[in-house]
């Protein structure tokens, strides 16, 4: 069989791990030493007593790399388990973003009224600024980030798509 | 032209005169961390490991001092310890055990551990550490050790607590040696040594979750043998994974190859597995395989990969790779699968387990009624008699000059009779020569490092080969440029009295790269000859060993004959033929139809091969 070259991909991974020193890095090295691209990847403790974290993972690749990725992260020793989202199925991806706008007068208004169409609250606010919390797709989050770049938009702090699997099937 | 100096002085180990191990024999007691370190081994199985000292490590060697159990090898070079261990590992399907110190003895092992790690070796590397409240510190002799190793090995640890420790040691003992086995770290801060506990013995389940399969799926087996049995032009491709398995997956090999009737062939790291003497067997297949291999390899319609991973030495030009057939892998290492090649049937497990259960589910099939095309594979073999005829190995015979070849078909022929041979190498042509021209009938005989090629493997992987089998024929065929590598190990090997035998094919080039160069570089041999090479014969007394140098052909089967029976370590510097070169050879970036014969070729390019000078093309040129 030839190779012919295939399209890229998105998927979105959620791993289990042992949340022991070094597990991120073992996963980070693994991406960076083998040149696979991340594009979000988020981390935490998700079992306490266990001792276990889940990361979630959004990457791209032909679809031989993305198996790769999966069979060289299955293999790593603290890893349990290694699920491909986006293969398996439904599932709902979140990301909370936490967006900085300083501004006066009308802009400051208009800011406001964006955010209250867009669901976002605002968490902290001076009579200079508003910090907002939105939560949703990522391209919802883009969006609004981009409404802002003219009402004063400061900072950006994102935290990456989070996901989990629709309906009754658990990891 | 042999030369015998008087025996050198043997210094006795020390500690051999040195009583019991009392401490170590109550169980309750609380022991110091390095006292656990060598009470794990023990429970391990480990009889010996191979080391070097310095300050993290002072207080495990105390431990070793005054206990009996675990015999320490002392090396030159912490480069030596962790290709001896591998020698050991290798050669007898055990973990092989290392003990560096801290900095600059963990940063020495990096070149084996890689090794290692790219031929799936078993190894289990004691570091020592500075202290942990230092760590971080830019401390004396202070190396990010696990940062540094992280992808020199399959796992490590760094242990911060001592009541971790016996856990960690099994543990890493457990990853190592299972699945698809590899080196394993377990970096040991000073205090954690000298700290205090309860030692805890081997749990029945050493890790928690990592457990790799082995057990193969039967539906995918079903679907392998489905396309075993309507095959018309069948190669079985075995690699290390069907060595690792065991001999009885050896065992397993032949039966499948005999019951089939399928041809077979071996990466470099399988050879042994198959006897070089069955008739089934075509010889080692890639870059300097056999004519008959390759070009079956291209022809054939079912090929069977049987624990190797599609190496780029191995497939040539990937996207002209054996372009007709249906493939089926079987491989313990899910990773392995889709890596390279994409293949319809794979098969994740244990290579042995996956041979047998390919037999029973074969013979299930034809005693139900299925009938392999017998007429289709004796055309296949017909074909494949035609191309074994073509004779790929043949070379220019000379009466005066040794060319290497030579050397080597005497070497071989001298120790044919001999059940216990063990010939590992270093790497360059004499390497690939040796692959092609020693004809291994048994499995774990055949010691070379093949996925990093490491020159200085050669000689300190004999000596642990040695080390483990003390009365067998241990030979380290190397070249002259390599042996300098790791040569300080002559010392070692005389301080332990192994009688290993390194035989040197001293073609004065670093005749690998000069042949690249040859080919592909217009005959501009830019550093690759060396202008002031030792005296072997001089260097080996010097050590302790014994020196002899054949110069011609009329020496060779003498020298080599005097080397066997000398009861001592010998360096033979076997002077050949600075101009010849490899053959056949698939330049990188070549398809297997594209090899290139050597000049004693005289069929023209028949099957797409052509003598002397060969298609190598741009994308090939970049590649190593
Ligand atoms: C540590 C290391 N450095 C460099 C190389 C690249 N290399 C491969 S073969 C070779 C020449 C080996 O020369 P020699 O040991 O004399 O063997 P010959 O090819 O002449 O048989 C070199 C430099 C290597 N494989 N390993
Ligand atoms: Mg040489």
């Amino acid at each position: 069989m030839p190779n012919t070259p295939a399209a890229i991909e998105r998927h979105t991974i959620a791993v289990i791990v042992d949340n022991e020193p070094g597990v991120l890095a073992r996963v980070i090295g693994l991406f960076s030493g083998r040149g696979y691209n991340i594009e979000s990847l988020t981390v935490a403790e998700t079992d306490a007593a266990k001792h276990q974290s889940r990361i979630t993972i959004v990457t791209t690749g032909t679809p031989m790399v993305i198996e790769q990725i999966k069979a060289q992260l299955d293999r790593l020793v603290p890893v349990h388990r290694v699920s491909d989202l986006t293969q398996e199925g439904a599932h709902v991806a979140r990301e909370l973003a936490l967006v900085k706008v300083i501004s006066k007068g009308n802009e400051r208004v208009e800011a406001l009224r964006i955010a209250d169409i867009f669901r976002a609250k605002a968490i902290d606010s001076t009579i200079g600024s508003f910090v907002f919390e939105i939560t949703g797709s990522g391209e919802k989050i883009d969006a609004f980030v981009n409404l802002m770049v003219p009402l004063g938009l400061a900072e950006v702090s994102r935290t990456g798509i989070v996901a989990i699997a629709r309906g009754e099937t658990r990891m | 032209m042999v030369r015998v100096p008087k025996l050198p002085l043997f210094r006795e180990d020390p500690k051999m005169s040195t009583a019991p191990d009392a401490k170590l024999a109550q169980d309750t007691a609380p022991l110091s961390g390095a006292e656990i370190v060598l009470k794990a081994l023990a429970e391990q199985g480990v009889d010996v490991i191979f080391g070097y000292p310095g300050g993290a490590v002072l207080p495990i060697y105390d431990a070793l001092f005054q206990q009996n159990s675990v015999r320490h090898i002392l090396v030159r070079a912490e480069a030596g310890a962790v290709h001896a261990a591998e020698g050991y590992a290798r050669s007898t399907g055990k973990v092989g055990v290392v003990l560096v110190t801290s900095g600059p003895g963990a940063t020495n092992a990096v070149t084996g551990l890689v090794d290692a790690l790219m031929d799936s070796i078993p190894l289990v590397c004691l570091a020592g550490q500075v202290p942990t409240h230092l760590i971080g510190n830019d401390a004396f002799q202070e190396a990010d050790t696990t940062g540094i190793t992280r992808p020199a090995t399959k796992h490590n640890y760094l242990v911060k607590d001592v009541k971790n420790l016996s856990k960690t040691i099994h543990e890493a003992f457990h990853v190592a040696r299972s699945g698809r086995p590899g080196p394993v770290v377990i970096d040991l801060p000073k205090d954690v040594l000298m700290a205090k506990t309860e030692y805890a013995p081997a749990p029945a389940k050493a890790h928690p979750t990592y457990a790799p399969r082995t057990e193969p799926d039967p539906k995918a087996i079903a679907q392998a043998v489905d396309l075993m049995l309507g095959a018309k032009r069948p190669i079985l491709y075995t690699g290390g994974g069907i060595v690792n398995s065991g001999p009885d997956a050896s065992a397993a090999l032949i039966e499948l190859a005999h019951l089939t009737g399928f041809p077979t062939t071996s990466t470099l790291m399988g050879l042994g597995a198959m006897p070089a003497a069955d008739p089934l067997f075509l010889g080692m297949l890639g870059m300097h395989g056999t004519y008959e291999a390759n070009l079956t390899m291209h022809g054939c319609d079912v090929m069977v990969n049987l624990g190797a991973r599609f190496d780029d030495r191995v497939t040539g030009r990937l996207n002209a790779f054996s372009p007709n057939s249906k493939k089926i892998h079987a491989d313990i290492d899910p990773s392995s699968i889709n890596k390279n090649v994409r293949v319809d049937v794979p098969v994740v497990g244990d290579a042995g387990k996956i041979v047998r259960a390919m037999i029973a589910e074969w013979k299930r099939r034809v005693s139900a009624g299925a009938k392999p095309d017998k007429k289709a594979l004796a055309d296949w073999w017909t074909q494949i008699e035609q191309w074994r005829k073509r004779d790929c190995l043949a070379y220019m015979r000379s009466t005066d000059i040794v060319k290497p070849q030579y050397a080597l078909e005497r070497l071989q022929a001298l120790t044919a009779h001999r059940d216990d041979v063990y010939i590992s190498t270093e790497v360059g042509q004499h390497q690939m020569w040796a692959a092609q021209f020693m004809k291994f009938q048994k499995p774990n005989r055949w010691m070379t490092s093949g996925g990093l090629g490491t020159m200085g493997y050669g000689l300190p992987a004999a000596m642990g080969v040695q080390i483990a089998h003390p009365d067998a024929l241990c030979i380290d065929v190397a070249g002259e440029a390599s042996i300098l590598m790791n040569i300080q190990e002559l010392s070692t090997i005389v301080q332990y009295r192994l009688p290993v035998k390194t035989f040197i094919l001293n073609n004065q080039y670093m005749g690998m790269v000069r042949q690249w160069q040859e080919l592909l570089h217009g005959s501009r041999y830019s550093e690759s000859y060396m202008d002031a090479l030792p005296d072997f014969v001089k260097l080996a007394e010097a050590f302790g060993c014994v020196g002899l140098r054949a110069t011609k052909v009329s020496e060779v089967d003498d020298v080599i004959k005097e080397m066997i029976a000398v009861k001592r370590p010998v360096v033979v510097d076997m002077c050949v033929d600075q101009k010849e070169n490899c053959f056949p050879m698939i330049p990188s970036g070549a398809a297997h139809n594209e090899m290139i014969l050597g000049p004693s070729d005289k069929q023209p390019g028949t099957g797409g091969a052509s003598n002397g000078k060969g298609p190598i093309s741009e994308e090939g040129m970049v590649l190593v």
